[in-house]
């Protein structure tokens, strides 16, 4: 099957790799915030673990030590965030700008003189038999570890903080700080683990997108990808499984960008499916808004859903099968469906209804 | 209450000593806590501490629990040595505690609650299947798999209680069990208490409710302002003996002068609107009128909308312009500053974050609430100099306790604040005077102070509603009384003549007891 | 072991001092990182803050200082009522984009016209443009419940690939031989924004900051506007029991320091940038950022921090030519202040105490 010139096959398996930075990055910032706490550094920690991650492996020669210096890199500058939120008690919300420009700054000069330099290639990791494979095999076995390594840390945070000891404890500090500290829980060095590794995690995701995406190194190579990577951790209701879906579809867009830059306009299916997708998102949250004293959403929300496909059919019947898109337009859609997407999962609930840890955002001072 | 049953208190002497404590002081800065406080708790007994909010009380079992350290002296639990560093030790030494303001998690279900309160718990269906036991032997009905969220106060406690059962404690501290208890709830309380006693748990009870302690304590320790003032057998001693150990000084009740009701004031008529607050309830077609010179007191186990309530009298939830009438002029679609204008002043229950700015010094909050009525502003500029003198006016005139009116508000204890933000709505001649709580944690001085003050107002012909948790305050004050129950509000009846099982009844009886007829059944 | 305590009222010694010891701090680290580059630390230091002000190029330099600084407080003193009220605005460089293409638009689409009023009117199109680029985030905020923080920032990616299509298409100069960016303003003296005196660095947008900053100091000190954003930032209930709607809240605060933006971005692309160009914007947006925290998020405090900040750019620049220091450098320097303000900061409302305290399970 072919969507007038992006074959599907090879979007999905671009998405599952365009997807990984703003994936890691987002579940490290789902444990912080669920922990209690609003990272917004999370770009700045991104561009220096690219930063890390680049250097490191240029030196060692070895891309997996290249991932782990993204992470150490990001874990020492999320650790002044750290510090100044929970020792000094900062504002995090001004600490978090602070730590972005900081880090955009840090890692622009520390990654003088790696302009040009090609980095290692980071091997797939699977035999190159099994990604042959007709259509399963580039999706399944196609890909580097840092991939599997993904959607196997959206596994283990989902499981940690559902169902260990650990997890709950993390919860319990972010949902009521006062109460786990009359138990006796140590809530702000609770919240500093968390936050190193929201840092780790996004210092590898950085790594990924120097290492893997892009790959060399550019100033502020990771382009927002922190800022999605937050939007993503808001609309996914601070959930790890919905994390990966959200990240995906971001992915897909990036996928998709480099595609139709390649192809010159977007297949119309490829547009169906993403109003699709919206619209689903979009027919969610109105079926969320509606109370039982409003039901009039519903018949709201099946109009939304009946849209896209739709426009679709009546696209074939008129025989279009792309639309040409300025790149410019296509390069700014993440942001405005980020933005979109926002506003669909936040309207119409309270905090509560959201899933949001109730003591988000507010630091923490044992008086009395 | 009814059901005492007298232990023996020569057996009671001769039970083995579990907790020593002596010479204990602890100082905050500016203020000394406990000061050489010394007492015994033996195995099996109910041991009260009694004392005024300010006594002392919560920062002696602090110390107990782990949470606060002594500055000196000792304790010593069944002889050895015990200064716990942190909750956790004090829990695996067999010591366990049920807080006032509860240690729960809203977000979370029954079992996470209680396993967060554990040492090593066990898995989670274990564990759960424990509490149904737990609870059932003790007659504490519970669904482990309930969010805390969605329970009501007494069921709350219920999980704090089960928590610390679970644990197997030989001590259990209560702070304050029952200020949040309908006395159907209370009773089902002190049997629990009693049960776990004859078993051999030693229970300190901290309260400042006199007849419950004569009904269920052994001995009393009384605090007052830090030191212990006296230990004695509550049964053998009357209230009104301990209320003047604990105060100092006897206490005159407020005067009220009952004058001719006038013309109706504040009208709520079929008012429904849903809470703005996490796991608040929504208020359900409330209906009342105040008049002129009547007091309303309206009671209920806290959560059960009385927050909710007055944001919708103050305007911070608006509703159908009819819902609300102040002297007769629909009022409800108007946000606070126009219901000000109108003649309505409210007073909210939490005095750090909504009925003040912590933060900001006595005059910015005068201006906070007095802006209009008392005009501190022209065109929008503000008279600095007026308002300063307006703070100053309700500082004098209600003995606040404070450096000056530039102080921060978080800088005064929490009963000279009450007592400013109680005159700074007093102060402004409303004819409809709303307040939710006005004596919550203030002492009995000031408290009399403050239901004084209100009773004048409601003599120079202010229409008063009184929201408060605090029964024999509200009988106190309140011409007639209503209560609020998940959102509905009773029809206001007479004071005259109730009698605690009518209010026990109107409050809704215990809540939650259906489960445990089922599990009965 | 030491411990922090609360204070009972926020020091008003520590208020003012934090400022001053972040600064210091800033240049003692700055300087060690600057030796680890290599460099001298104390000429690096002297060049950024001193020559500047005192050094050979000081009359022209001084100029600079104020082209520099004048954005950055416009743009700060609207941040700052945000901030205060704690509506977070992060989105200003796009605010200051919009108001730049805006305002040159109308401009530009009446050129060749001369007639004095175009001037005042590009400005109005500035504010306005900066403005509704703020309202987006406001009304979704207001009407969905929408997180402010993302929202404006996702729109300054936005607005650069507008400004980006601007440079580049429908503002692009017919007469410009194909390179991209606008007809110069310079060029076209009804639009332009010149300096009032000549080597002053003084223009209409220095004036507007300053007089905006004594408009903002009257507003919260003596209006009851002011009191309300300073309530509703510390104390949120408290400012609905006062009244305040926080709908019209946001509404105020995103407005205005949207439109002070706007006016920014028109007053520097009339005027010190002269063009519309892919890379007019110098990210001052996110600069205002800091300039609003150091000068305390208080107006006068923030004319301060704006030539503070703006000494940096300029003797940033001349470290840069005359020390071969990177640029980034000076980002990292700016960074740095932030962090050390926030840090001491701590001290208005606390402060430190020895030995065994209240809360301390495990003090010792």
């Amino acid at each position: 099957m072919d969507f007038g010139g992006i074959n599907p096959v090879i979007l999905i398996a671009g998405l599952m790799a365009t997807a990984v930075p703003i994936l890691l990055a987002a579940l490290g910032e789902t444990v912080v915030e669920r922990s209690g706490v609003l990272n917004l550094g999370v770009e700045g920690m991104m561009v220096i673990g690219a930063l890390g991650g680049f250097v490191t492996a240029v030196h060692t020669g070895s891309p997996a030590l290249g991932f782990l210096g993204g992470a150490v890199a990001g874990a020492l500058l999320s650790l002044i965030f750290a510090a100044l939120t929970q020792v000094f008690l900062a504002n995090q919300v001004a600490t978090g700008l602070a730590l972005t420009l900081f880090g955009l700054g840090v890692s622009s000069l520390g990654g003088q003189g790696y302009n040009g330099i090609k980095p290692p290639h980071t091997p797939g990791l699977l035999p190159e038999a099994l990604a042959g494979i007709p259509v399963a095999g580039p999706i399944l076995f196609g890909h580097d570890w840092v991939v599997y390594f993904s959607i196997a840390m959206t596994a283990l945070v989902w499981w940690v903080l559902k169902a260990t000891r650990i997890g709950l404890i993390i919860r319990a500090v972010g949902e009521s700080h006062d109460s786990a500290h009359a138990l006796g829980y140590k809530v702000n060095r609770i919240r500093l683990l968390c936050i190193l590794f929201g840092g780790a995690m996004a210092g590898i995701g950085g790594a990924y997108v120097s290492l893997a995406r892009v790959p060399q190194w550019v100033d502020g190579i990771t382009a927002g990808a922190g800022w999605i990577a937050l939007a993503i951790v808001v609309f996914a209701s601070w959930r790890p499984w919905r994390v990966l879906a959200g990240a995906y579809f971001f992915g897909g867009i990036g996928a998709l960008q480099l595609n139709v830059q390649v192809s010159g306009g977007i297949p119309l299916g490829i547009l169906g499916l993403i109003a699709l997708v919206c619209g689903a998102i979009l027919a969610v949250g109105l079926l969320r808004r509606s109370t039982p004293e409003r039901p009039q959403m519903h018949p709201a929300a099946v109009a939304v859903l009946a849209v896209p496909p739709l426009v679709w059919v009546v696209g074939l019947a008129m025989g279009v099968t792309q639309i040409k898109v300025p790149v410019e337009y296509l390069s700014m859609a993440p942001f405005v469906l980020t933005i979109v997407v926002l506003v669909i999962m936040s309207s119409g609930r309270g905090k509560a209804a959201t899933g949001a840890p109730a003591s988000l955002g507010q630091n923490f001072h044992a008086s009395r | 209450m009814t059901g005492t049953q007298p232990a023996d208190s020569a057996e009671t002497t001769a039970r083995p000593e579990l907790l020593r404590v002596e010479g204990i002081t602890k100082a905050y800065p500016g203020v000394v806590a406990n000061s050489d406080v010394s007492f015994t708790i033996r195995e099996g007994e109910v041991h009260a501490l009694l004392g005024e909010n300010g006594a002392g009380k919560s920062t002696m079992v602090k110390m107990i629990f782990g949470l606060v350290r002594p500055d000196s002296g000792r304790m010593t639990l069944r002889g050895k040595p015990y200064a716990p560093a942190k909750p956790a030790e004090a829990r695996r030494l067999g010591v366990g505690m049920v807080f006032q303001h509860f240690s729960l998690f809203e977000a979370l279900n029954v079992a996470e609650n209680v396993a967060l309160g554990m040492e090593n718990p066990p898995p989670m269906r274990e564990l759960a299947a424990r509490i149904r036991a737990v609870s059932e032997e003790y007659g504490l009905p519970l669904d482990p798999a309930r969010m805390v969220g969605d329970l009501s106060a007494g069921e709350r406690q219920r999980v704090e209680i089960i928590r610390c059962l679970l644990q197997d404690p030989k001590l259990l501290i209560m702070d304050e069990p029952t200020s949040v208890l309908t006395p159907q709830e209370v009773e089902i309380l002190f049997k629990t208490l009693r049960q776990l006693s004859r078993e051999g748990t030693a229970i300190l009870y901290i309260s400042h409710k006199l007849e419950e302690i004569r009904s269920l304590c052994d001995t009393a320790t009384i605090l007052r302002r830090g030191r212990v003032v006296a230990t004695c057998t509550p049964r053998d001693r009357t209230a009104r003996e301990m209320a003047e150990l604990m105060v100092g000084s006897s206490l005159q009740p407020p005067e009220r002068s009952r004058g001719e009701k006038g013309p109706v004031a504040l009208g709520v008529s079929d008012l429904s609107v849903a809470s703005p607050i996490p796991f608040g309830t929504s208020l359900k077609a409330v209906s009342f009128t105040v008049a002129r010179g009547e007091v309303l007191g309206i009671a209920g186990v806290a959560g059960n909308g009385q927050d909710e309530l007055l944001l919708a009298l103050s305007g911070e939830l608006k509703s159908d312009a009819d819902r609300v009438r102040i002297d007769s002029h629909a009022a409800g679609h108007l946000g606070p500053s126009e219901r000000r204008k109108a003649g309505l002043v409210a007073a909210p229950e939490d005095r750090y974050g909504h009925a003040a700015a912590p933060d900001m010094s006595l005059v910015e909050n005068a201006l906070l609430s007095g802006a209009v009525r008392k005009g501190l502003t022209r065109a929008g500029f503000i008279d600095w100099a007026a308002t300063k003198a307006f703070a100053e006016e309700i500082i004098t005139a209600y003995d606040v306790r404070t450096p000056g009116p530039d102080v921060a508000a978080r800088a005064l204890s929490g009963g000279n604040l009450q007592k400013f933000l109680m005159g700074r709505e007093l102060m402004q001649g409303a004819s409809v005077i709303v307040i939710n709580q006005p004596t919550w944690g203030v002492d009995a001085a000031a408290a009399a102070a403050i239901r004084q003050s209100i009773l004048d107002r409601a003599a120079e012909g202010a229409a008063v509603v009184v929201i408060s948790q605090d029964l024999d305050e509200l009988l106190e004050v309140a011409d007639s009384f209503a209560v609020l129950n998940e959102g509905r509000l009773t029809r206001p009846r007479s004071t005259d003549g109730l009698t605690m099982e009518e209010i026990g009844l109107m409050m809704g009886g215990a809540h939650g007891m259906e489960v445990a007829h089922h599990a009965e059944a | 072991m030491l411990r922090l305590e609360k204070r009972p009222t926020p020091s008003r010694f520590w208020l003012y001092a934090t400022p001053v010891v972040a600064v210091v701090l800033t240049m003692i680290v700055g300087g060690i990182l600057f030796a680890l580059m290599g460099k001298n630390p104390f000429e690096v230091i002297r060049t950024i803050f001193w020559d500047p002000v005192f050094g050979e190029f000081a009359f022209y330099l001084r100029g600079q200082l104020l082209v520099k600084a004048g954005p950055l407080i416009l743009i700060a003193i609207g941040l700052a009522l945000g901030f205060r009220a704690g509506i977070w605005n992060i989105g200003a460089e796009g605010q200051y984009i919009m108001g730049a293409v805006v305002g040159a638009s109308v401009g530009l689409a009446v050129f060749p016209t001369d007639n004095r009023l175009i001037f005042p009117v590009m400005v109005l199109a500035g504010a306005f443009g900066g403005w509704a680029w703020a309202m987006i985030p406001a009304i979704l905020k207001t009407r969905f419940n929408t997180n402010e923080i993302l929202v404006s920032l996702m729109l300054v990616y936005v607005a650069q690939t507008i400004l980006a299509k601007a440079a580049t298409g429908f503002l692009k100069n017919p007469e410009g031989m194909g390179f991209p960016g606008s007809r110069n303003f310079s060029s076209y003296p009804a639009a332009a924004n010149p300096e009032l005196i000549a080597g002053s660095g003084l223009h209409w947008g220095g004036v507007t900051a300053l007089v905006t900053a004594v408009l903002a100091y009257i507003l919260l000190s003596r209006h009851i506007a002011g009191y309300q954003i300073k309530l509703a930032g510390q104390a949120p209930r408290a400012a609905r029991f006062h009244g305040v709607s926080p709908t019209r809240l946001v509404m105020l605060c995103m407005g205005l320091s949207g439109a002070l933006a706007g006016l920014a971005g028109l007053f520097e692309v009339t005027g010190p940038a002269g063009q519309i160009s892919i890379d007019f914007n110098t990210g001052y947006g996110f600069t205002a950022i800091i300039v609003a925290f150091l000068g305390r998020l208080n107006p006068l405090g923030i004319v301060l921090a704006g030539f503070l900040m703006a000494l940096t750019y300029v003797g940033g620049e001349m470290a840069s030519t005359n020390l071969g220091l990177p640029a980034a450098a000076i980002q990292v320097f700016q960074g740095m202040l932030l962090f050390f303000l926030l840090a001491v900061d701590v001290l208005t409302n606390y402060r430190f105490r020895l030995g065994a305290g209240a809360a301390s399970a495990g003090a010792k």
